[in-house]
């Protein structure tokens, strides 16, 4: 067995010089602390994209998109495919932790301060990978085509047509003619297996390549230590197998949840049903949904709705470019204006999610 | 190419204006069409004594018929004294018995309806002088109904227009007008309560609550125009208008045969007249809620007969019931529910004809049609147990499989943690 | 000792890691071989052969969901429709000595294009299409 991996070693190494790959695996090193925690968090966002993509694949097998066929095909895959049911209830369950787990990584680096030069564009692209997250969830949601996937995504096309000038278009454009109909459904599922897969993989290639390149980030706490008292451990194999360890661990819940809480398929949609009551769109997106449906008809002049759109674009846009932001850090503060910042988001978005859970 | 743009511009500008001034010109052909003087209205707008049900969508209004086409009078004179002079025809306020001669002035006459609406029926009058209100209006009695107090006078429409009174979801309330009035009803020894009555009925809350407009009003049983009563005869025949398996299978069954020797009515004996309740499945049999059991006592044929249906009906009833609840689980579970509510429809429509069967009054017949029911509400139960059986399983083999997967965490853990230390 | 003790870890680690191994496999090559249903084509389905369905006579197919009832005329005509009344969700038939579709609970008569003829019945019934193709009688929902 060694001999052969030896022999195979040594022929790839005769063409490719494999020297300094070897060389960067063996020493690159993932520094030992107490927030050493948060390295996990990219990983397991990457393994749950895994995930979604093999799963993805399975379920493109069965699946036929189209107004007569989408609902049937995905009923047919949930009933009578062997696991079909546990194969659509992963992806389901996967997509959702997939975007928490990007969201807990983003808070994590945001914290810890790991955006901060030389990692600008890591953040740049991370931010922008989590966004085309969105638009999967976004997208995926509406593949079933149930009633609540038909209502959520007529309700959430609507919004963007709010936007003046060019929200109409975008709207149309989206939804493929004036409304929801088969010709959206077709046009999600190109975004959704064709369009977002190509984007996501490159800018999650592109991610990674800058972290490969930079290396791990160190909080100001472990740089300020002496060199002797600095603790590391190899990437590969030690932080490699601890990564492993915990996807099976995530893995395991995974399994957990599409099990016991297997996801649900509505009736099909019917664009002339009146929409039933309380629709809600996926969780990620409710503190946004909740906050315009808080605003007020009018402010000043504009639509309250058009306010709040107008101001979570710019909030969005603020948070990709954060980095580039000049701070005047004071250094005995104990809490810098950063950290409150974040503090303020996150509150904002647990407040205003459980509200529009409870309302 | 510069010029071509501006000579296709050019055709398509003046083709556009050609086409709205030729629009422009049919609306207002039809416009200085319809309109015929009508100076009454322009007075008693004025004056504020328009009559008190006077609406603007009043259908004769609608089509061009003025005031003067029922009162008489000359409409297009500005002179209050020339245009209600008894000369020029002013009739005033038509006495009421004179009215539905005054309807049938157009309404009877087929040559004039047709420039209005050539498909209406112009038997209205003839029929109504054939009805109660019709016979009694002629001897003199203004307590009946006469063609306004259904219709009114001013705010007339059509009947399959839901703002009309005589629409079918508020014909009942019409009827009750005179027919819920208290005097009237202890002058004519008439009940007063029919339409409370109607109104629990599963004719009037499908109806009145659910706006099935398919349910039977008030005229759908006692006509319209002609409305009388049914007749002893008749009263079956009415009801199998849309029964009609129950009235054909009563009428050949020994008990339609008995019915007509004892003078009963038909139908309503059991199911009564106005406040017809859903038919339950303890209405046959031998409790106290069965009707069975009035005339049949315990030991004759007709006690067993009825006691056997009872028990033939509930067997299949249970059954249903079990397997929709087995369904509300299986849905619930998100697993395969076709199968299963298939087969259940087809028990739904097994027992809806063995309840019609029942009026055989045979107790082999209801059984044989209970059989195909009971064998299908039983396929939905096996079905829907199978599912929820798969379903306890899918979380049996999840338990087996993440035991191997802890296991094999734990392990793997000690063997990081042994190369560590 | 020591060395018992990991070659046991190690020979555990194998069973385990094999048996997680296949708890992911196991499903995944299962969901890949076809079912024995093969999917249901729900806008068309077929029913039967249109040489041994007797003139005059209807029988109910299952439309994915919905019944529907296929019916041959005296002329040997097709005929397919929706088989739901449209007023309390009986299941209709047809009515050879009327030549009509017929609703058993209330006396809701159709034509044989699902047509309101006299009834309670409010709406008509939903026509489909059918095809015959090499004697094939193929039942597609209308567009």
């Amino acid at each position: 067995m060694k001999e052969i991996i030896t022999k195979i070693d040594k022929w790839l190494d005769e063409r490719y010089d494999t020297s300094s790959l070897k060389e960067f695996i063996a020493h690159k090193k993932v520094p030992v602390h107490k927030h050493s925690i948060w390295y996990y968090f990219g990983g397991i966002t990457l393994f749950l994209l895994t995930v979604q993509i093999i799963t993805g694949i399975l379920l493109l097998m069965y699946y036929k998109p189209g107004e007569n066929s989408s609902y049937e095909s995905v009923r047919y895959i949930v009933t009578q495919v062997h696991f079909g049911w546990l194969i659509r209830s992963v992806h389901s369950w996967s997509a959702n932790l997939m975007i928490f787990a990007a969201f807990l990584h983003m808070f994590s680096v945001f914290f810890t301060r790991a955006y901060e030069k030389p990692r600008e564009l890591t953040w740049v692209t991370g931010f922008l990978a989590l966004a085309l997250a969105l638009g999967f969830g976004f997208s995926g949601y509406l593949l079933p085509w149930d009633d609540l996937a038909f209502f959520a995504t007529k309700v959430g096309t609507e919004i963007v047509g709010v936007v003046p000038v060019i929200g109409e278009p975008i709207k149309f454009l989206l939804r493929g003619g004036e409304d929801v109909t088969g010709a959206t459904l077709s046009r999600f599922f190109a975004i959704h297996v064709a369009v977002l897969p190509i984007l996501i993989l490159t800018l999650v290639g592109i991610h990674l390549l800058f972290i490969q390149k930079q290396g791990m980030h160190e909080p100001e706490s472990f740089k300020a230590l002496p060199e002797e008292k600095k603790k590391y451990i190899s990437f590969f194999p030690d932080f490699a197998l601890r990564d492993f360890l915990v996807w099976l661990v995530v893995f395991n819940i995974l399994i957990f949840l599409a099990v016991y809480f297997p996801w649900k398929l509505g009736p099909k949609a019917d664009p002339f049903s009146s929409a039933p009551a309380g629709i809600k769109p996926e969780w990620y997106f409710l503190f946004m949904f909740q906050t315009l449906k808080f605003l007020p008809g009018h402010i000043l002049f504009l639509e309250g709705e058009l306010v709040g759109i107008l101001a979570f674009g710019l909030g969005g846009l603020l948070w990709m470019l954060f980095p580039f932001i000049p701070f005047k850090n004071k250094p005995q503060a104990k809490i810098t204006p950063q950290a409150l910042i974040g503090i303020f988001i996150i509150v904002y978005m647990v407040v205003l999610t459980i509200l529009g859970y409870i309302l | 190419m510069k010029k071509l743009i501006g000579i296709i511009t050019l055709v398509f500008t003046i083709s556009f204006a050609f086409a709205s001034v030729n629009y422009a010109a049919t609306t207002a052909n039809k416009k200085s069409d319809t309109k015929v003087k009508n100076t009454c209205l322009n007075c008693h707008t004025e004056n504020e004594n328009l009559p008190e049900d006077f609406k603007k969508y009043d259908v004769h209004l609608a089509a061009g018929l003025t005031c003067a086409s029922c009162h008489g009078g000359d409409p297009t004179s500005d002179d209050d004294a020339v245009a209600m002079s008894k000369k020029k025809g002013f009739i005033g306020v038509p006495a009421k018995k004179d009215i539905p001669k005054l309807c049938g002035k157009c309404h009877s006459d087929i040559r004039f309806m047709r420039k209005y609406n050539p498909r209406m029926e112009t038997d209205q009058v003839s029929q109504y002088f054939t009805s109660v209100h019709g016979m009694q209006l002629k001897k003199g009695n203004t307590d009946v109904a006469a063609c306004t107090d259904c219709h009114t006078a001013h705010a007339i429409l059509p009947p399959n227009d839901p703002r009309s009174t005589v629409y079918a979801v508020n014909v009942p309330q019409t009827c009750d007008k005179c027919h819920g009035n208290k005097e009237l009803a202890k002058k004519y020894g008439l009940d007063p309560n029919v339409y409370n009555d109607y109104k629990a009925s599963v004719h009037g809350k499908d109806l009145l609550e659910k706006k099935d407009t398919g349910a039977p009003a008030c005229n759908d049983c006692h006509g319209n125009h002609g409305a009388v009563p049914p007749g002893v005869k008749s009263i079956d025949l009415v009801c199998g208008e849309c029964h009609v398996n129950n009235m054909n299978y009563f009428m050949n069954s020994k008990m339609g045969v008995a019915w007509k020797e004892l003078g009963y009515h038909g139908c309503v004996e059991c199911h009564s007249n106005h406040k017809i309740i859903k038919p339950q499945d303890d209405f046959v049999g031998t409790s106290d809620k069965a009707f069975c059991v009035k005339c049949h006592d315990e030991g004759d044929e007709g006690y067993n007969v009825a006691k056997s249906i009872h028990s033939s009906l509930t067997k299949l009833d249970t059954l249903i019931k079990q397997a929709k609840e087995k369904l509300a689980k299986v849905r619930k579970f998100g697993m395969d529910d076709l199968d299963i509510s298939y087969s259940l429809k087809e028990a739904h429509q097994a027992i809806v004809q063995s309840r019609t069967e029942v009026h055989t009054f045979d107790s082999s017949k209801v059984k044989a049609k209970v059989k195909p029911g009971i064998e299908a509400a039983r396929k939905a139960i096996k079905k829907a147990d199978s599912e929820i059986r798969e379903y306890s399983f899918r979380r049996n083999g999840y338990a087996a499989a993440t035991l191997i997967f802890l296991v094999f965490i734990v392990l793997f853990y000690l063997k990081i943690k042994k190369k560590k230390d | 000792m020591n060395t018992t003790r990991r070659k046991f870890l190690n020979f555990l680690l194998s069973v385990t890691g094999l048996g997680a191994l296949g708890a992911i496999f196991y499903p995944v090559i299962s969901y890949l071989i076809p079912p024995q249903n093969v999917q249901a084509k729900v806008n068309s389905i077929k029913a039967g052969k249109a040489s041994s369905f007797p003139i005059n006579s209807y029988k109910i197919e299952k439309f994915g969901r919905k019944p529907v009832i296929l019916v041959r005329d005296e002329k040997g005509a097709f005929h397919a429709l929706s088989a739901v009344c449209t007023h309390l969700q009986c299941i209709v038939q047809y009515r050879k000595d009327l030549r009509l579709i017929w609703c058993a609970c209330h006396n809701g008569k159709y034509d044989l294009h699902g047509r309101n003829i006299s009834g309670p019945p409010p709406r008509p019934l939903l026509e489909y299409t059918v095809k015959i193709v090499n004697d094939n009688i193929i039942i597609t929902q209308p567009s």
